[in-house]
């Protein structure tokens, strides 16, 4: 019976919160968002105070471009919605399909760290604007790269889940961890939405 | 025998459930990308900044609780202790924003 329930064209309901220890995971998972949700803030709130102050480096209106921020939003929401199809596959129990959609989602979490590296690089290298620049270029790299820094964990988290389970099927021991790696994948792009609004356009509005 | 059959019918319940979540998660996404299409289009159109802030700002709140409640499934039952968990750290967030840009680096 017990063997039954680990099969993947058996599982129950919510697979991700059908054991105890999948539920601690969920649970514990969340204390962590809001654990992290507070460290962000902090981020956010030092770029708010520091963002007028660029010394003698350029200021805010002067190096961002939308077109790329444009991209590597829709590139980042995208995302989020792939890893909503691989947790939808992984409640109907098809595996394969489950690491398609998480592979597509690692893919394009690839390119939005591709596009991020190439931004920052064009701005140390076609507008000196290093980290230690002024008050401001540290805060905007402080507070994005901390977000590419979880962008980069993500993908190796999923990439690790998807290698180490990649015989085993769903079952109920390894189901809430996919769940748990898609929740984080989520938030990375719950922070990415305040960052395009809070430091990309309003810095283009001044 | 009876048994399997009646797992199946519930499979196949759970099934349609599940398509008619993900009828509502792809809303969901229409509905970010039409938000994020606005906010660039007042930045780009040079709205006036008192106007365009205070709009994009909601405009992201609004998308980050379409985020939590559909594709992070807070609309789901059994997310009461997700919620406690996330408004604490909200709360706690918008506290340390208004502190860091109000008086701490003054």
């Amino acid at each position: 019976m017990a063997d039954d329930m680990l099969k993947s064209d058996n599982l129950p309901q919510n697979p991700e919160r059908a054991s105890l220890e999948g539920r601690n995971k969920f649970m514990g998972f969340w204390f962590f968002l809001g654990g992290e949700t507070v460290l962000f803030a902090s981020l956010f709130g030092t770029y708010l105070a520091l963002r007028n102050s660029p010394a003698e480096g350029p200021t805010a209106s002067e190096i961002f471009g939308l077109e790329l921020v444009f991209i590597m939003t829709i590139v980042l929401l995208t995302s989020s919605l792939t890893s909503v199809y691989a947790m939808y596959h992984m409640k109907n129990g098809d595996f394969k399909k489950m690491q398609l959609w998480l592979g597509i989602t690692v893919a394009l979490g690839f390119t939005f760290l591709g596009f991020e590296i190439y931004e920052f690089y064009h701005y140390v290298h076609g507008y000196h604007f290093g980290y230690t620049t002024s008050a401001f270029s540290s805060a905007f790299y402080t507070l994005v790269g901390f977000h590419g820094g979880h962008v980069a964990f993500g993908l190796a988290w999923i990439i690790s889940l998807m290698i180490r389970n990649a015989k085993r099927g769903i079952n109920l021991y390894n189901a809430p961890k996919f769940y748990i790696a898609s929740l984080y994948w989520h938030f990375i792009d719950v922070v990415w939405v305040f960052i395009f609004t809070v430091v990309y356009l309003m810095g283009k509005v001044g | 025998m009876a048994d399997n059959t009646n797992s199946n019918e519930k499979q196949l319940y759970y099934r349609k459930k599940h398509k008619e979540e993900m009828k509502h998660h792809i809303l969901t996404f229409a509905m970010m990308i039409a938000f994020t299409l606005i906010a660039f289009g007042l930045v780009i159109a040079e709205v006036s900044a008192l106007f365009t802030i205070p709009i994009i700002l909601v405009l992201a709140a609004v998308q980050v609780l379409f985020q939590l409640y559909y594709f992070m499934h807070m609309n789901q039952e059994g997310h009461e202790m997700p919620a406690l968990m996330i408004y604490s750290g909200i709360f706690a967030a918008l506290l340390t924003v208004l502190a860091l840009a109000t008086i701490v680096w003054w």
